[in-house]
């Protein structure tokens, strides 16, 4: 059964973010014939209106207002929510970021409706909207359907797949939003994080290092091992446990209270892959655990695996590696 | 200044995946045997957050309320023992097995039944569903504004400055109380409470309150209330598959991997 359904949509350097592209993908799926709009809100929301026809939308509520930046949730609430109010999407879908943590609560409580939070699957099922989500520190996976409509949810990053090929040169019906509410919060000051090159959630394969490393200086194979695999491909992270003994910087912390990474490659060095840290792995396309105990609970989550003393695995994989070209 | 805390006791999420079980029939975690249920995470954090403003600011007390049936009294204590004043437990039948929507709900009526309310603080998610929607819902339940995911908090001349963890470095917000703040482990361990603490707390008070009391209507509480329906609870199988390389030495073993890797085109 056809049914509409809203993005809210995130710019991130002018451009539509990889996931808005990846739900409105999603969209198009979960419509099932039915009309795809999305929010795009900020100074580059009119240029990427295109874009989003293209990724999968019908019509685009938009506003190139300036006050909607940096995101505060009083306005986009309210956009949102006007948006809500013409499209009557029975879906509502945003990403697990930082907009989409706290907007999707937001317009939960606001419209009287439910959201599930951080999903790695939508699914239309029996012909009503079906969100699975990890829980219990990724140990569960829980699907939850919605006793109230809209029915709101967030997905993690790359858990889904952009319309492929994307619709060349596509059209579509634009709306305007009007500019933003008041807000009551007031944005004093913003860091970014010191610029170390790749970004941990961005790069393709991330190599981590755990516990079983047994002190910091484990982290220079580890270092080695992702500069053969390149230093524009391949980022480092660390455990809960390596960050907890000050070995590695707490910013490279991969787990449920750290990074969430959805890369292509994960290899997990010295890692046991306990639940916590799996929450923030599990989304990798394939698992390489490098362990000296066989029982480790990462060779269940691994596609490969070696068991053995990374102190004696690695100097040759790095070699091996540097090889393949 | 009166602050609260939420405070939720959860299985311990340090339990090893190999003692992890659920019951599919009843969408139940089953309680890991001999491994008691702690303190949230991050609530512990969040009690830690508004501790450090109550060190600084003379008068100002910490309520701490929980949702969840009699052993939630624990989690109670805990916050009591780190310095908190008063303890709010809200264990009636009818609030058991909701959602964010009604636990958002329940803890809403409750801290505008304390009446004189400043800030709440909570943990950025329970760390066993890890949703992360009770600390705005509340906020936007009682017309609250609400900063998510804080590092630092500071009050000061009826605001909240607040740190905020981005997922690409920080943001400082301020906001007017009364508000909402959800802490992150960014903000440091909570403190351990000294034994005298302990003592202490045993002698604090910790009421309850129905649905009565906070004129709930039981319909839109716990079970009966819930929005979210759990359709499936269950452990993914994971892989089992896990292919070993080859090779008497790590050496045979990491060549036949970079192989690997390459023929399957991940690297």
């Amino acid at each position: 059964m056809a049914q509409d359904i809203l993005v809210v949509g995130e710019l991130a350097d002018g451009a539509l973010s990889a996931t808005t592209v990846e739900l409105l993908g999603a969209a198009v799926r979960l419509a099932e014939g039915g009309r795809v709009s999305v929010t795009l809100l900020g100074s580059a929301a009119p240029a990427a209106a295109a874009p989003a026809f293209a990724a999968g939308a019908d019509r685009a509520f938009v506003s190139g207002d300036g006050g909607y930046e940096p995101f505060r949730s009083d306005p986009w609430v309210a956009a949102v929510q006007a948006a809500i109010t013409q499209a009557q999407p029975a879906v509502v879908l945003l990403a697990q970021s930082t907009v989409g943590r706290d907007l999707g609560p937001r317009l939960a409580f606001r419209l009287d409706t439910a959201a599930a939070m951080d999903c790695v699957q939508l699914a239309i099922e029996g012909g009503s909207f079906r969100a699975t989500r990890p829980c219990f520190g990724g140990n569960a996976l829980a699907s939850y359907s919605f006793a109230t409509s809209p029915a709101i949810a967030t997905a993690r990053a790359k858990s889904q797949d952009a319309l492929d090929p994307p619709r060349a040169g596509a059209t579509g019906e634009t709306v305007a939003l009007p500019g933003p509410a008041e807000a009551r919060t007031e944005v004093t000051g913003r860091e970014q994080a010191a610029a170390t090159g790749l970004r941990l959630q961005d790069a393709p394969v991330v190599v981590s290092g755990g516990r079983g490393l047994g002190g910091p200086e484990g982290f220079r194979l580890i270092e080695q091992l992702a500069a053969a695999i390149g230093t524009h491909r391949a980022a480092v992270g660390s455990s809960r446990a390596a960050c907890d003994m000050g070995w590695y910087p707490v910013s490279q912390q991969v787990g449920l209270t750290g990074k969430v990474v959805t890369p292509d490659l994960y290899i997990a060095v010295a890692i046991s892959g306990a639940s916590q840290h799996m929450a923030g792995c599990s989304g990798a396309k394939a698992i390489v655990a490098i362990n000296r105990d066989p029982e480790a609970n990462i060779f269940k989550a691994a596609r490969y695996g070696i068991v053995g003393d990374y102190k004696l695995v690695l100097p040759p994989l790095i070699e091996a590696i540097r090889a393949l070209d | 200044m009166h602050f609260v805390v939420c405070a939720k006791q959860i299985p311990d999420p340090e339990t090893p995946p190999s003692a992890f079980r659920v019951d599919e029939a009843k969408k139940e975690v089953i309680p890991p045997q001999g491994i008691a249920p702690v303190l949230s995470q991050f609530d512990g954090i969040a009690a830690e957050a508004a501790l450090r403003i109550k060190e600084q600011t003379s008068g100002t007390r910490i309520t701490v309320i929980s949702l969840g049936q009699e052993r939630a009294r624990d989690a109670i204590k805990q916050v009591l023992a780190m310095g908190a004043d008063e303890g709010v437990l809200l264990d009636d039948a009818t609030f058991q097995g909701g959602d964010s929507y009604t636990t958002a709900r329940t803890l809403a009526a409750a801290i505008r039944k304390l009446g004189d309310v400043d800030a709440v603080f909570c943990g950025r998610q329970a760390a066993d569903w890890d949703m992360g929607q009770v600390g705005l819902g509340i906020a936007e339940l009682l017309g609250w504004p609400c900063a998510i995911i804080a590092s630092s908090v500071q009050c000061a001349e009826g605001k909240l400055t607040v740190k905020r963890v981005l997922a690409d470095g920080f943001e400082t917000v301020r906001v007017p109380l009364p508000a909402v703040v959800t802490v992150s482990n960014e903000l440091g361990e909570p403190r351990y409470p000294k034994l005298q603490q302990i003592m202490q707390a045993a002698r604090k008070t910790v009421r309850s309150m129905t649905p009565a009391e906070l004129a709930l209507d039981p319909s839109t509480v716990g079970a009966a209330g819930a929005r979210l329906k759990l359709e499936r609870l269950f452990v993914p199988v994971a892989g089992g598959d896990c292919e070993f390389m080859p090779g008497d030495t790590p050496q045979a073993q990491a060549v036949a991997l970079a192989k690997t890797l390459r023929a399957a085109r991940i690297l």
